[in-house]
């Protein structure tokens, strides 16, 4: 057989520090875009607000004398516009019939018109910003609209663009790297079980099975419980072959070295109708033998099905039915059926059932006293009463264990009740024992499974 | 361009002639190449020096110096704007003016590590640059004003005009601010600075001082005795004047003493790497010693020798006028016709010293 070699896939580590890299770059360029947008609008507005208040500033400066226009700019307009200081500021007061009364001629003027209206423009070969105001007169001597138009290059605006972008980028690369090792250090935290569970595994002993018992994160408990189940089967199969084993070497040693001792006896008997009496006893134990043999090989099919056959939705009543059928056949004695209008369903394994069922029934013809009633509860129980009294309290409350009633009852091995028993409990179920109405009732108790 | 053609040690042409003409020229150097045009208002006196220290050892460089009146240095600096350039150097102490050439792109950036390293307030926009520091002071006539007499601030100068008999009645002299750039600009500060100065402006009104024009003419009156005392003269010139001439005193006024640095800039279109070494000689150690022994950077300490009457050591005092676009105020049209009106009134005639 070829075996590929099964190379590890990209660490954990890898693949959030991939993630955190692939968001920090992702919201690093977002970031970085909102905040030059942001720097840029932020720089307008205030440098825009200057314009509009040195346009202001020169707009109220402007008086009427004798019908003529006068602008006084004050000192505080250059001092306001100063504030951008590497900026070229060009200004221009447009009177009526548009000429200009002070600043340059070179001003550019607002395609669109407006009291108060703020435009791109250029001065030379620089971009630059404007701002024109209008401002109106009704004086006596003149009356009419008198046009601020104030400029200035982008400089400054570009520097605080710039340095508010600079500035939250510095604050995100910083927030990225504190980020960045809170993510190493949270990453590091909740792989630590991993490399935990791993240990836990490789210290213990190989025939171990128990489940491992660490307090672990939800997360990871999901893989752990499922492992720990994993175990748990694999520890009732070891369990059940080493009973198997125990047992068959336990309840086979007496009968074999009884056959064994009776063969020896019938080799040495000379006399031929005593020797034909020893066979007959020979034979008698041989079915014995082979009786219990199968016992011990449903039961130990019985505990493998548990773990491994898939519960299928079952009416207790062919179950039934199907125990009454093999009674029959047994043809031990008279069994009565009762069985309910309804189906009853559970959810099982209808062979396991079933072979609890005969067990039962095979119990109580072996053990009861005739007449016995076989039946179905519609409350999901299986029961055989017969009319006796039953096993003393002692036997009873060791059904179920191993070699349980196995005392030297002809042909019982107590193998019987315990394989009822373990299905009842691998069915979520109960087997009980006690009085019924007419004698000794032993039930097999099921929960009934949810309408179709 | 009748004035720059002329090579020869001095050519002097008469006031009065047609306007944005170099009142004077002189070529510097012997190198072959072709000259780095240099323009400027400061005196050729007083500027040759200077040049003389930066071609020392450079024996290939020449410099074509023209002195230009602040007035037509704007105007021919404005025309070459628009048009081809004409000068690789401009110097010129009329800041305002120097301040609007910049402003409307004239202009080249330049960035060396002597620009970079000038106060804000000494550079605009890598583009303009003040080499000098020269205060404007008050020059008088020591034959002729007692020393108890010489007024010490703006404050005395007012009180000494006020009697009816004053000694400075039509004595007193100041720039005509219509004729220089530099004049107006004072005025313009001094408008700017104080209350002092309408009462002042009154007051010359009053008195029938004398607003004419020209550093050199100003002082030469004041030491012949024309006038007693002259407002708001450089001095950068008062002093070197006053060091050869006994009968000059200078006197920084006390109330606060404005301080002017000449602005150099690049102008667009030429491209002359000596003018960038020549601004940077003017702002390098060498640069700057060779400007103070022209007295172009007058120290304000006062240190030894103590070149004014009084000391204006203390910075309250001073009043240094920045390189920034607030003085595109000073160019302002209107303004100027407002400024002139109120002028005018103090000095109804210009008469012709």
């Amino acid at each position: 057989m070829v075996e590929y070699p099964r190379w590890p896939t990209v660490s954990l580590k890898t693949r959030v520090a991939l993630a955190m890299a692939a968001v920090l770059l992702v919201g690093g360029v977002v970031v970085l875009v909102t905040a030059l947008a942001y720097g840029r609008q932020a720089a307008r507005d205030s440098f825009d607000r200057l314009l509009l208040g040195a346009a202001g500033n020169i707009a109220a400066s402007i008086t009427v004398r004798d019908g003529a226009v006068l602008v006084d700019i004050p000192m505080a307009t250059f001092d306001l516009l100063a504030l951008a200081p590497d900026d070229r500021i060009r200004y221009r007061v447009i009177g009526p019939n548009n000429s200009t009364l002070t600043g340059s001629d070179a001003a550019s003027l607002p395609r669109e018109s407006g009291e108060t209206v703020l435009y791109d423009g250029t001065m030379g070969a620089e971009p630059a910003r404007f701002v024109a105001l209008t401002r109106r007169f009704a004086e006596r001597s003149f009356s009419g609209s008198v046009r601020v138009i104030v400029g200035q290059t982008l400089r400054a605006r570009r520097d605080l663009t710039r340095d508010i972008a600079q500035n939250a980028l510095a604050v995100l690369g910083g927030a990225g790297a504190v980020m960045a090792l809170f993510a190493w250090l949270a990453v590091r935290s909740a792989l630590m079980p991993l490399p935990r569970i791993g240990a836990a595994l490789a210290r213990r002993d190989p025939t171990d099975l128990t489940p491992l018992d660490l307090s672990v994160p939800r997360e990871v408990a999901l893989m752990l419980s499922p492992l720990n189940d994993f175990m748990a089967r694999l520890d009732r199969q070891v369990a059940s072959n080493r009973d198997l084993i125990g047992d068959a070497a336990h309840q086979l040693r007496t009968p074999v070295a009884a056959i064994r001792a009776q063969a020896q006896l019938a080799a040495d008997e000379t006399d031929p109708e005593k020797r034909a009496h020893i066979v007959a006893r020979i034979h008698a134990r041989t079915l014995s033998l082979s009786r219990l043999l199968d016992q011990m090989l449903s039961q130990a099919m019985i505990i493998h099905r548990t773990d491994t056959v898939p519960r299928a939705l079952i009416d207790l009543r062919d179950i039934v039915l199907d125990v009454f059928e093999d009674g029959e056949a047994d043809g031990a004695g008279t069994v009565e059926l009762h069985l309910p209008d309804r189906p009853v369903m559970v959810r099982g394994d209808a062979l396991s059932l079933s072979e609890a069922g005969k067990n039962m029934l095979n119990n109580a013809l072996r053990h009861g006293i005739a007449p016995v009633w076989l039946g179905v509860r519609p409350g999901g129980e299986l029961f055989v009463e017969d009319a006796g009294q039953g096993p003393p309290p002692a036997v009873l409350a060791r059904i179920g264990e191993r070699f349980g009633t196995a005392g030297g009852a002809p042909g019982g091995s107590g193998l019987g009740l315990a394989i009822a028993k373990a299905v009842a409990q691998s069915h979520g179920g109960a087997l009980r024992f006690g009085r019924g109405t007419r004698g000794f009732e032993a039930a097999l108790s099921l929960p009934l499974a949810a309408a179709p | 361009m009748r004035g720059s053609a002329l090579f020869l040690a001095l050519s002097v042409s008469a006031h009065g002639v047609t306007a944005q003409e170099a009142e004077l020229s002189r070529s510097f150097g012997a190198g072959a190449a072709a000259p780095m045009i240099l323009r400027s208002t400061t005196d050729l006196a007083v500027m040759a020096p200077v040049i003389e220290a930066f071609l020392t050892g450079r024996p290939d460089a020449r410099i074509a110096y023209e002195q230009w009146g602040s007035n037509d240095l704007y105007a021919v600096s404005q025309r070459d704007c628009a048009g081809s350039p004409g000068a690789d150097l401009v110097i010129s102490s009329a800041m305002h003016q120097m301040v609007g050439l910049v402003n409307e792109g004239c202009a080249r950036p330049y960035r060396s590590a002597l620009t970079t390293a000038l106060e804000p307030s000494r550079r605009w926009r890598d583009e303009l640059w003040g080499v000098t520091q020269e205060p404007a002071v008050m020059v008088y006539n020591r034959d002729l004003l007692a020393p108890g007499q010489v007024p010490r601030s703006r404050f005395d100068l007012l009180d000494m005009l006020r009697p009816e008999d004053s000694p400075l009645r039509g004595r007193v002299a100041t720039y005509d601010i219509e004729e220089s750039g530099l004049g107006y600009l004072l005025a313009f500060e001094d408008s700017l600075q104080a209350t002092t100065f309408g009462g002042l402006m009154e007051s010359f009104g009053r008195s029938g001082a004398v607003a004419t024009c020209c550093s050199a003419e100003i002082i030469d009156a004041v030491v012949q005795g024309k006038f007693l005392v002259a407002y708001n003269v450089l001095g950068s010139y008062a002093l070197a004047r006053a060091v050869v001439e006994p009968r000059l005193g200078v006197v920084a006024p006390q109330d606060y003493t404005l301080v002017l640095t000449r602005a150099a800039m690049l102008p667009t279109g030429r491209d002359s790497a000596l003018a960038e070494a020549f601004l940077d000689f003017l702002l390098s150690d060498p640069g700057r010693r060779a400007l103070e022994r022209a007295l172009l950077i007058v120290p304000l300490d006062n240190g030894e020798g103590g070149l004014f009457d009084q000391p204006i050591a203390l910075p309250s005092i001073q009043r240094p006028i920045a390189l920034s676009p607030a003085l595109l105020l000073v160019l302002d049209r209107q303004k100027r016709m407002l400024f002139s009106a109120l002028w005018r009134d103090s000095f109804p005639l210009s008469p012709v010293p």
